[in-house]
């Protein structure tokens, strides 16, 4: 009979302690001998540097994927046919596609995004300038929905295991259920028939105070809040099942502790990641509030773009969108590898 | 044929119910209400709710609610369409990789990753850039946003497929990959992507409203309730009605294309959605319906470390009502002394030391004529004072030390909080004592060990620890639920010793528990065995073969193979035995 492995180390302890765990998995695979965070890292990246170039790509070829003559589209049938050549060579367009493509890219790096056709401005103010603001919702909202969610979740989670409370837990749940069905623009509508004119104090539009910020944050988080709440709910369920919680209610820890630092360390992992969708989720969501509460951000600037077909405005805004998808993607990932040292993520 | 249960409940029913309703309005909205829905009014334009139009009026005098009524047919249509879309090219994008080879397979998942890192929106609004903003492209543009859900779907349900032994019995024989995915992964695959593809057209359709509400769907003079929404919030400070109409068309639209994913599931529901609230709901009337405890109280012996009489300990099953587990035993431990229940799986020896250890948790129920721990009345509400004793005088240690320890903090963590929470020790102090605990158990380097964390030991240091972890306090009781049963027979043997020394070390009591009568006999001084719920005998552990009577107890050792087993004869198998006609009459 061999003897187990888990028979040796105990024999010498310090034997598992002859090299890093990343030192055996490098030797299992036969890779070069990286920390396993390290070489995440490059694989990461790696992946950054693709997403990045096919969204590049992607926002190149809108306008070549446009059914018939997109400067025909875009100017109208009324535009003279010297207006439409004029700004077919403006848009570098009757260049050949690979160049167009360089030209392109240089632009990108010299941070030129091109200029927009309808206010013959450059499109990168125009990003600049409204990029705050939907970064500013985007971002409170989701700090508003991570905070509410958290202590909904466990709290709801709790209460459902006591078996008390069974009228309140039952209306929670179809609360959350209903928030997580109704999507933001009607939430939005609802808040402002409600805040905005039966009650009159917050006002339906605009942007720049606070007050202006409350119903549009409001709108946008309440439904990422319920699912993520859901979700705690369903992770916190499945934690307190766990047989270290039985543990740790064997040492007769008081509930503050049994809670919040035996379980809530464990529902982490799945909860940041699903928060991470969450946040990318806001970040295109932020489109629709804008339009409803006149928010002088991206959303309100690629729906006109689209609606007037401003191509370069739309390859530039999709773009911006895009990179902060992705930066969200990483951060997260970056996040989940710092918190959990066993992710999953690092095997692969 | 009989008719599927999930017709017929209420979900069932409501989901039925309601794509009649909506199948009504998309077919005969048009005819119904058409004329009304285009009957302008100068007189009556932007009117608010009135009997005669119960949503009011659009800026030419038309109805509201009948135009939301007309407007179905549209929203329905489309949604429809992107849908089949959706399901249809995530369907292709899917399989294609499920039977290629790996370097394409590689590439074209990579890329349904990709596109499944972007929020939706993102992805209509990129292929609405494209198509311009009409009701087809705004179609095309969400039916190809909603393709990667469904090709990373039926990527991994077909690859779970490809990967059964049928399968891969059929490559061998030679059915070419076409064959497989006509044969094997399309009618395997079917079910689930139907119930999906219900889910997805809700989706869809709260999609294509938002589309429509941003101007980038179904333009003017044509409608649907996305183009209406859009029409009535510019005049939301007039009449709400005219954009809270067509909200609740699409939320009640959307709930009934959600309900209809259920008309597909074979099997309870597998979304985490509603689980949580279901199964409480069961738990609940379960409980309500169990009977109040009855406590006959009364002193116990003061020179007892446990003492349980006439224990019982029921949990809910599967119709609700409540099923009895332990049929009222009476039980001791004297201090110091070390116990084994024997029993096979499902006897009852873990949920009797869970009650003892007063563990036992909603929705499982104790009642007992009196289980005390030392002093401390376990039936009653637990002070703080009692609580702190508990927590050093009593620990416990499970049978698979891989779960028993928490994987998020340091062993030091886990040990040194026994003696800061209870003893309100200083952190020093009491790590000065979790390293001598561990070392106690043989763990050698303990300073640097207490940092690490749990996956950093192996199985048995693991249970060591757990060992240690009772010594922290200044334990009178170890509840030891099948702490071998995970290790393997070194380590085991290992863990023995180690629980050996702590009690020796401390005076504790052992309670331990196992399946293995063998072991037990070898550790203890008295053998509990218990088979369904009941305490079948109770022997000296030194005479365990001279004393057992029962014809369980001698079974279960009779099974033991020893030395002197005749090994070219099968090992007796213990038959059906009716435990309350054997042992009432030594009762």
């Amino acid at each position: 009979m061999t003897i187990p492995s888990s028979a040796t180390t105990n024999a010498t302890p310090g034997a598992a302690l002859s090299g890093p765990p990343s030192v055996r998995r490098g030797d299992r695979r036969g890779a070069p001998r990286l920390s396993p965070r390290i070489s995440f890292l490059f694989r990461r990246v790696g992946r950054l540097a693709v997403s990045l170039a096919l969204v590049i790509v992607g926002t190149f070829l809108i306008i070549h994927l446009v059914p018939g003559d997109p400067v025909r589209g875009a100017l109208g049938p009324s535009a003279s046919p010297e207006l439409v050549a004029r700004t077919r060579t403006e848009l570098g367009l009757d260049l050949p596609v690979i160049e167009q493509f360089f030209n392109y890219i240089a632009g990108l790096l010299r941070g030129d995004f091109g200029v927009s056709l309808q206010t013959h401005r450059p499109v990168a103010d125009t990003l600049v300038s409204r990029i705050p603001a939907t970064v500013t919702l985007a971002v409170a909202a989701f700090i508003v929905a991570a905070l509410t969610a958290l202590p909904i979740g466990i709290a709801t989670a709790i209460s459902a295991r006591s078996g008390r409370r069974r009228l309140l837990n039952l209306a929670a749940s179809a609360l959350l259920g209903l928030l997580i069905v109704v999507p933001n623009f009607l939430v939005a509508v609802a808040l402002i028939s409600v805040f905005s004119i039966s009650l009159g104090i917050l006002p339906a539009a605009g942007w720049g105070s606070l007050e202006n910020s409350i119903l549009p944050v409001i709108a946008l988080a309440v439904g990422p809040m319920a699912y993520l709440a859901r979700i705690v709910h369903v992770e916190m369920d499945r934690v307190l099942d766990a047989t270290y919680m039985t543990t740790a209610r064997s040492k007769r820890l008081p509930g503050r502790l049994v809670y919040l630092r035996h379980a809530l360390p464990n529902i982490l992992t799945a909860t940041l990641t699903i928060g991470g969708l969450l946040l990318t989720g806001l970040v295109a969501a932020t489109v629709l509030i804008e339009t409803i509460f006149a928010i002088p951000g991206l959303g309100t600037t690629i729906v006109s773009a689209i609606t007037t077909k401003d191509y370069p405005a739309i390859q530039g805004v999709v773009l911006v969108y895009a990179v902060m998808v992705l930066g969200v993607n990483l951060l997260i990932d970056l996040i989940l590898v710092t918190v959990d040292p066993r992710s999953s993520i690092l095997e692969g | 044929m009989r008719i599927p249960k999930r017709l017929t409940s209420p979900v069932g029913i409501t989901a039925l119910v309601g794509i009649a309703l909506l199948a009504f309005l998309a077919l005969a909205g048009q005819s119904l209400w058409g004329v009304s829905a285009e009957a302008t009014s100068v007189a009556d334009r932007l009117a608010g709710p009135s009997a005669a139009h119960p949503f009011g009026t659009d800026a030419l005098g038309r109805d509201i609610l009948a135009r939301v009524l007309v407007g179905a047919r549209l929203s329905i249509l489309l949604t429809l369409g992107a849908t089949v879309i959706s399901v249809v090219g995530g369907v292709v994008l899917g399989l294609i990789p499920a039977i290629s080879v790996r370097p394409v397979r590689r590439l074209i998942t990579g890329f349904i990753d990709l596109l499944l890192a972007f929020p939706w929106l993102l992805l209509a609004l990129f292929f609405s850039a494209i198509w311009g903003a009409s009701a087809v492209g705004a179609m095309l543009a969400i039916g190809l946003a909603g393709a990667p859900t469904f090709a990373r779907l039926s990527y991994t349900l077909a690859s779970s497929v490809m990967g059964r032994d049928y399968v891969r019995a059929a490559r061998i024989v030679g059915v070419g990959p076409l064959g497989i995915l006509g044969r094997h992964v399309l009618p395997n695959t079917f079910a689930p992507l139907l119930v999906n593809a219900a889910v997805q057209a809700s989706t869809t359709l709260l999609s294509f409203a938002a589309l429509s509400f941003l101007g980038l769907g179904v333009q003017s003079p044509e409608y649907d309730w996305g183009r209406l929404l859009r029409e009535g919030i510019t005049r939301i400070y007039v009449n709400p009605f005219a954009a809270i109409g067509p909200g609740i068309a699409i939320v009640l639209t959307g709930i009934i294309l959600s309900l209809s994913s259920e008309l597909f599931t074979d099997q309870a529901r597998s979304r985490p959605v509603s689980l949580p609230a279901r199964s409480a709901k069961r738990v609940i009337e379960a409980a309500t319906r169990a009977v109040k405890p009855t406590r006959i109280g009364g002193a116990g012996d003061p020179a007892l470390v446990v003492d349980a009489a006439d224990l019982r300990v029921s949990f809910p099953d599967q119709n609700g009502g409540m099923v009895e587990r332990v049929h009222g035993i009476d039980f001791t431990i004297e201090p110091g002394e070390i116990v084994g229940i024997v029993g096979e799986s499902g006897s009852g020896k873990s949920v009797t030391s869970m009650a003892i250890a007063g563990l036992i948790e909603h929705p499982g129920k104790v009642d007992a004529g009196r289980l005390l721990f030392d002093d401390i009345d376990m039936g009653e509400g637990l002070t703080k004072a009692h609580s702190d004793r508990l927590g050093v005088e009593m620990a416990m240690i499970f049978q698979d030390p891989l779960t028993s320890l928490n994987p998020a903090l340091t062993i030091g963590r886990q040990l040194t909080e026994v003696t800061e929470v209870h003893q309100k020790m200083s952190r020093a102090e009491s790590n000065k004592r979790a390293v001598a605990a561990l070392e106690s158990v043989g763990i050698t380097d303990a300073e640097r060990r207490l940092g690490q964390y749990p996956h950093q030991f192996s199985g048995g240091m693991r249970q060591r620890a757990m060992i240690g972890m009772a010594l922290m306090g200044s334990p009178r009781l170890i509840i030891a639920d099948e702490p071998t049963t995970a290790l393997d027979m070194t380590v085991q043997r290992q863990v023995v010793k180690v629980l050996r020394d702590a009690q020796r070390l401390t005076g504790a009591a052992i309670l331990f528990i196992s399946h293995d009568i063998a072991l037990v006999s070898g550790i203890c001084d008295r053998v509990v065995v218990m088979k369904d719920g009941l305490v079948v005998e109770v022997v000296d552990a030194r005479h365990l073969e001279r004393d057992a009577k029962h014809p369980y107890t001698k079974a279960l050792i009779a099974c033991v193979p020893h030395m002197a087993t005749d090994r070219t004869r099968p090992l007796p198998v213990i038959g059906h035995l009716d435990p309350i006609a054997e042992t009432s009459p030594a009762s």
